[in-house]
């Protein structure tokens, strides 16, 4: 992939412009810098995987792909101790209500990726009397990743592509994740206060 | 043949039969169960190979295939509702012990309620669920059946159909566990149940007394989809339930329909197919090498199973163009000739593997934390694993001539000289069935080392029309994958879509006899039990 096509994204590059233009003092936009980096390169992933995509993220971890060399091989497997969640797999009707209350537990500031199809749209099961068509019904979506499964490159993409999201956020100030959650609920107003 | 009919007209002279490939009698329901027992004990049909419920619009019941584990003689049964609307079938849980889970699932999918069943609950849907999906009557109306985000409530209750002397029928409202058990919940979101399965395990201090447990947390409805798609379509699903047997499973769907076209698939075709599955099993074994190290804490362990895993990606990858979903066999044949550099790869991996072997049991399996949380622990004795259907390397580790390569040798295996790896001593304990998988790749290799360079020339696929319907009628076809029998039952009235196509996954029953080998041992054993079971979850739920 060449350089230009990875920083090809709209809404990143839109976040930046508002950010550039409503002005940040110098103190706290140093700060943020420092603590976005130190945070876009110790995400630590919350292992939740359902189905194939699953097998493909432990081949991220094995050393053919090797995801230590991003800082995103601590592995938690609870979702206190992570960062983000990445869906691997199919979410049916019983899995929702497990899924969002796993995405509640997990500590602000917090992430997620939809990785393969069936995360992002239902995929081939769409149809399917008790699939959910995307796991954003029920939670907000920070980056969408195709596939099925994606390969373990396609998921280092999605993974550096949080980073870069994450390096551009205000911490201080206006901490515009809890912004994005409220638009959410907004948007769906019979999932907010379900759980 | 004549035996078995001779044994049923006598306790039924009612019952029909129709020859085929696998005999199929049809018994009225209220004979049901006396068949049952003397096709069991008179005729040693000891294994319940498949049941599941069909619907043919006018009558709805239940489709049962039995195998007889000494002779691998197949006999299959229909047994058909008296009533649809009010349906009740008699169970057979007290005859096969797998028969418990089949018919809740039965009841999940269709509502048939099963008589004498100790423990009626949904299988794989939420219990609030309205209707019964598979139905041909089923309402999709999705505000039926919206998006809850709340916890499903009285998840403790059951009931049974019980039938009194007299013949009238009572319902009897109980629950799973005792009220003074003390329940602890694992999953379904936990590390080690290798996936999203949930255990109910009622412990006393650290000793199981006994789990429940609750599937459905991938269930993604495919044998309904598959019912609303043409063949071709129907094959991708394959590779999505035990991704890791995606070529194996495919394979069995294929035959399956290319047996109802009468299509003879070219020999290239089939030496491919049989690599390719041979290859698969190779990769699967290797995961379940490096999870169940990896859920003992060999971290170590499981880069070098997952280092030889990535070379038979690598040579999938070239030919099929995938990973995981590989989409190589097609009605027919396969999809694409094989890659120039597969015979090189697969004699370079040949090779090594043995030397590989070599390493991993000098890493882990005579490792004194190994054997002492393996060797003994999670005992599966031969006659459960017969009776709850258990196949694959779990149920050679319990002494079960399983290998449906041997028994009902499909595609070229008849041909092949290769061994079917079981443990004569019946230990059936979790350290067996670990060393059983490593033996088998052994075996595996062997049979890549006599095909590799024996490829033939020719045609890599039949064939085919370009639209594929199938005549009415049915038929079954079983493979093995790499945890045991996979079994295809299409059913077909000559249109495009298939009636009803059943997919009996071995994961199923290992998961059915997770109670039975964890009871009496420490909850920690309970993960060792489970992964070296080996279970692929989105294979149970399909």
């Amino acid at each position: 992939m060449k350089y230009e096509d990875f920083k090809d994204n709209e809404t990143l590059e839109q976040m930046v412009a508002e950010l550039n233009a409503s002005g940040t003092n110098v103190v706290v936009g140093k700060l943020d810098d420092l603590i976005n980096w130190g945070r876009a390169n110790s995400l630590w992933p919350f292992c939740f995987g359902t189905s194939c995509c699953a097998i493909e993220f432990m081949c991220l971890g094995a050393a053919r792909y090797d995801m230590a060399r991003f800082g995103f091989e601590v592995a938690r497997n609870s979702p206190r101790q992570a960062d983000y969640i990445m869906v691997q797999g199919t979410i049916v009707h019983r899995m929702a209500p497990v899924l969002r209350r796993l995405y509640e537990q997990l500590a602000e500031p917090k992430y997620v990726i939809a990785c393969g199809a069936c995360a992002v749209s239902g995929g081939p099961f769409k149809n399917s009397y008790c699939v959910l068509p995307g796991v954003d019904k029920i939670l907000p979506v920070d980056v969408y990743l195709p596939g099925c499964p994606p390969r373990p490159e396609a998921m280092f993409y999605a993974l550096m592509q949080l980073q870069r999201k994450i390096k551009v956020e205000k911490f201080f100030g206006g901490a515009n994740r809890k912004e994005k959650r409220r638009e959410f609920f907004e948007q769906h107003p019979e999932m907010a206060g379900a759980i | 043949m004549t035996s078995i009919q001779e044994t049923i007209s006598r306790l039924c002279p009612t019952a029909t039969y129709e020859e085929g490939e696998i005999l199929l009698v049809t018994v009225p329901d209220a004979q049901w169960h006396a068949v049952a027992l003397a096709l069991r004990d008179k005729l040693h049909f000891d294994t319940l190979a498949a049941l599941f419920g069909v619907d043919r619009k006018e009558t709805m019941g239940c489709m049962y295939y039995l195998n007889n584990s000494e002779t691998n003689e197949m006999v299959s049964v229909r047994v058909d509702c008296p009533d649809r609307d009010d349906a009740l079938l008699h169970s057979v849980a007290d005859v096969w012990h797998v028969a418990n889970f089949q018919e809740r699932e039965a009841y999940d999918f269709y509502g048939i309620r099963f008589i004498n069943h100790p423990d009626m609950r949904r299988m794989f849907l939420r219990n609030d669920w309205v209707g019964y999906p598979l139905r041909k009557d089923y309402d999709a109306n999705p505000e039926l059946n919206p998006i809850r985000l709340t916890d499903e409530e009285h998840e403790d209750d059951t009931f049974s159909i019980v039938e009194a002397a007299d013949g009238t029928l009572h319902r009897i409202d109980g629950k799973v566990f005792a009220p003074d058990d003390y329940v602890v919940n694992i999953g379904p979101q936990h590390p080690s149940t290798h996936g999203v399965m949930r255990y109910r395990t009622a412990i006393d201090g650290e000793t199981i007394k006994k789990v429940d447990v609750v599937s459905g947390y991938i269930h993604r409805g495919i044998e309904k989809l598959c019912e609303g798609m043409t063949y071709p379509q129907t094959l991708f699903f394959t590779d999505r339930m035990d991704y890791m047997s995606a070529h194996q499973n495919r394979h069995a769907l294929c035959m399956c329909i290319e047996k109802a076209l009468g299509i003879e698939v070219p020999r290239r075709a089939q030496v491919i197919r049989v690599m390719m599955d041979e290859l698969m099993r190779i990769s699967s074994h290797l995961l379940s090498y490096g999870c169940t190290t990896m859920d003992m804490g060999a971290t170590t362990a499981f880069f070098y199973g997952f280092r030889e895993r990535e070379e038979i990606l690598k040579i999938f990858e070239k030919t099929c163009g995938a990973r995981m979903s590989l989409h190589y066999n097609v009605i027919g044949g396969v999809a694409k000739d094989l890659h120039p550099d597969f015979v090189e790869d697969v004699k370079r991996f040949c090779a090594a593997m043995p030397k590989h072997l070599k390493e991993y049991h000098k890493l882990y399996t005579g490792n004194v934390i190994a054997v002492g949380r393996m060797k003994g622990i999670g005992v599966l004795t031969k006659e459960d694993a017969i009776s709850y259907a258990v196949t694959g390397p779990s149920g050679r580790a319990s002494g079960v001539h399983c290998d449906c390569r041997k028994a009902h040798p499909y595609s070229i295996y008849n041909e092949l000289d290769f061994n079917e790896v079981v443990d004569d001593n019946a230990s059936g304990d979790s350290f067996m069935r670990y060393y059983l998988r490593l033996k088998e790749i052994e075996e595996s290799v062997k049979i890549l080392e006599q095909l590799v360079d024996n490829i033939p020339e020719g045609d890599i696929c039949a064939k085919v029309p370009k639209i594929i319907k199938l005549p009415a009628g049915h038929w079954y076809q079983q493979v093995e994958a790499s945890r045991g029998t996979f079994g295809v039952y299409i059913e077909s009235d000559g249109g495009k879509n298939p009636l009803r196509m059943h997919f009996q996954s071995p994961c199923f029953n290992l998961v059915g006899v997770m109670d039975t080998c964890c009871r009496n041992y420490l909850i920690a054993d309970l993960i060792t039990i489970g992964a070296t079971l080996d279970f692929v979850i989105p294979d149970i739920d399909r």
